[in-house]
């Protein structure tokens, strides 16, 4: 199994997946955020691919990304042939909404949960969508961008060679 | 109040069965986390699991921080092998840079991760026994855990948080003392570990009471993304230093034990015989180290590698690339990497983003504790609660991995 077969596979059941890369030899791709389900069920049973192993799951935020400030990035695992691939997909900061893959991944819950709980993805479908490592009466997600470790009020750190700056 | 904590049985109005507290300290669950549990009698009926007790934010803070500042956070996740956290941080970086390491660095720290390895296996697999009651084999466990951290301590000058090594190698050279301190544990352990199987794996009060305890099958088991001895206790051998290999692991001879039930015995079992391995690993690192120069252990990358202090205090040129690194002045290149190590519990992973700048953009750590553990009460519903309290410590769930 190569990254080319699988993209031409891919490419072949879904032409709308996009921003095709290989850093560091891992295959990634976007996906529209409408498809995420129907890609990973596909990805999962497939005959061929059979990418059956949920690596990873989590999120990151780009605030200079209008309409898709929101990056929900799973990492998938075919065990039989090792081979490991990285599916992105963007959704605005106003409207976080995504289907959750726990139809597919139990261990997508807790992944989920936590994803929710940092940067406040709306995974429709989630059998028990709370926060799980904060408090339930946080009202705000933490790992936003907008929420500085420091005090942005400091001044004492400002320095021009070695300042923390932004 | 939810609606977990009164759960009326269908043919009774009154409820009939109790609910109980287990944690968030408490002595059965050996880290900070609560299980709200319904029991009727002696039977686990639901489990609500809380976690987050020991939350520190290190995806948030690891985002101020330049590099070299993040090794510390990986400590506090599997404080029990601190080591392997330490290194695959290491291993993460120099993969985004492209270093290249030499080969002796890279036994070394074979050395190390498989030391960590089993000095966290060996706390699993007594602490299993304490909870069905055998104290002693605990106690004879902890000498030579004590034995490892000594070896640490003669590397890097710490015992439980490490901070071992650096980018691109070790902060120094293995002195005479630490090889002394390696070859002894590795020639008294075999015997420890021999009388230790001989107190526990086939000790019938032992066998009765793990055989059949907290299975999971295989198939569940990867659905719920578990790694490392818990899953291989289920079947499947997969094992990231097989499947990845990363320090040269593709060089070794080893077995991926694999138990077949998925019970508390079969991670038991994979556990101890994982030692073995991880023995054998030591072994042949130390007789491939012996073609290598004894001088080399850090590879030659002063962007990234920490100059000697006393050239830092006598060269210009070390003092001010201890200033750059210190700083966080080096900048990475920019890209996405994921790196993972096979850490004591699973696959512990780095999806690292950097910007270009002296800080990632985005760390996430990929734990083997918190994915595995959503398992829990499926793995506990309907059986006893005294099964339960020992699925959980033969699952190893340490609370600073858990809670990140």
């Amino acid at each position: 199994m190569t990254n080319e077969q699988v993209k031409q596979q891919l490419l072949a059941q879904f032409p709308d997946l996009g921003a095709w890369e290989e850093q560091y030899g891992m295959l990634t791709f976007n996906v529209p955020a409408a498809k995420n389900l129907e890609v990973i069920q596909y990805l999962y049973s497939d005959a061929a691919l059979q990418f059956r192993f949920l690596t990873d799951l989590t999120a990151v935020h780009y605030p200079d990304r209008a309409g898709e400030e929101l990056c929900v990035v799973y990492h998938l695992h075919n065990l039989v042939e090792n081979f490991r691939l990285r599916m992105k997909a963007y959704v605005p900061v106003a409207d976080p909404r995504i289907q959750s893959v726990t139809p597919v991944f139990s261990g997508a819950n807790w992944m989920e949960r936590e994803t929710y709980d940092f940067f406040g993805v709306n995974f429709t479908g989630h059998p028990n969508l709370t926060r799980i490592l904060n408090v339930d009466e946080m009202d705000y997600f933490p790992m936003r961008k907008e929420y500085p470790m420091e005090d942005p009020t400091r001044t004492d750190k400002d320095d021009e060679m070695f300042g923390r700056g932004g | 109040m939810t609606e977990h904590h009164i759960r009326l049985t269908e043919e009774s109005l009154e409820k009939q069965t109790t609910t109980i507290n287990v944690g968030p300290t408490h002595p059965a669950t050996h880290g900070v986390f609560q299980n709200i549990m319904e029991i009727d009698g002696e039977r686990v009926l639901s489990t609500v699991p809380t976690i987050g007790y020991i939350h520190r934010a290190f995806e948030k803070i690891a985002e101020r921080r330049p590099y070299y500042q993040i090794t510390p956070l990986t400590d506090r996740l599997n404080y029990c092998s601190a080591p392997i956290n330490n290194i695959g941080w290491h291993l993460t970086i120099e993969k985004l840079v492209g270093m290249d390491i030499p080969k002796r660095v890279q036994y070394l720290r074979v050395i190390i991760m498989e030391l960590a390895r089993i000095a966290d296996h060996l706390v699993c697999n007594s602490v299993i026994a304490v909870d069905t009651g055998a104290l002693t084999p605990f106690t004879y466990v902890f000498q030579w855990r004590e034995k490892i951290y000594e070896i640490y301590e003669e590397i890097c000058g710490s015992r439980l948080t490490t901070n071992i090594g650096r980018i691109g190698g070790f902060e120094r050279n293995f002195t005479d003392a630490a090889w002394q301190k390696i070859e002894s544990f590795v020639a008294g352990f075999p015997k420890m570990l021999e009388e230790f199987e001989n107190l526990l794996t086939r000790n019938r009060i032992f066998m009765d009471r793990c055989i059949g305890a907290g299975p999971i099958s295989a198939e569940r088991a990867l659905n719920y993304s578990f790694t490392g001895p818990n899953l291989r206790a289920a079947g499947v051998d997969y094992d990231v230093r097989v499947h990845n290999p990363y320090s040269s692991y593709e060089e070794f001879e080893f077995n991926i034990p694999v138990g077949t039930t998925g019970d508390v015995y079969d991670r038991y079992l994979v556990r101890n015989k994982e030692m073995w391995e991880s023995l054998g690993i030591i072994r042949q690192a130390l007789e491939k180290l012996k073609d290598h120069d004894p001088s080399v252990f850090h590879a030659d990358a002063p962007d990234f590698y920490l100059p000697e202090k006393a050239a830092v205090y006598t060269k210009m040129e070390a003092l001010i690339y201890h200033f750059k690194i210190i700083m966080g002045e080096t900048d990475l290149p920019a890209g996405e990497v994921y790196h993972s190590v096979e850490g004591a519990n699973g696959e512990l992973g780095y999806y690292l983003i950097s910007d270009g700048g002296r800080t990632p953009y985005r760390l996430h750590f990929r734990r083997p504790c918190f994915i595995y553990y959503q398992a829990f009460p499926e793995i506990v519903s309907g059986g006893l609660l005294s099964d339960a309290i020992i699925a959980l410590s033969s699952l190893n769930v340490i609370a600073g991995e858990l809670d990140a």
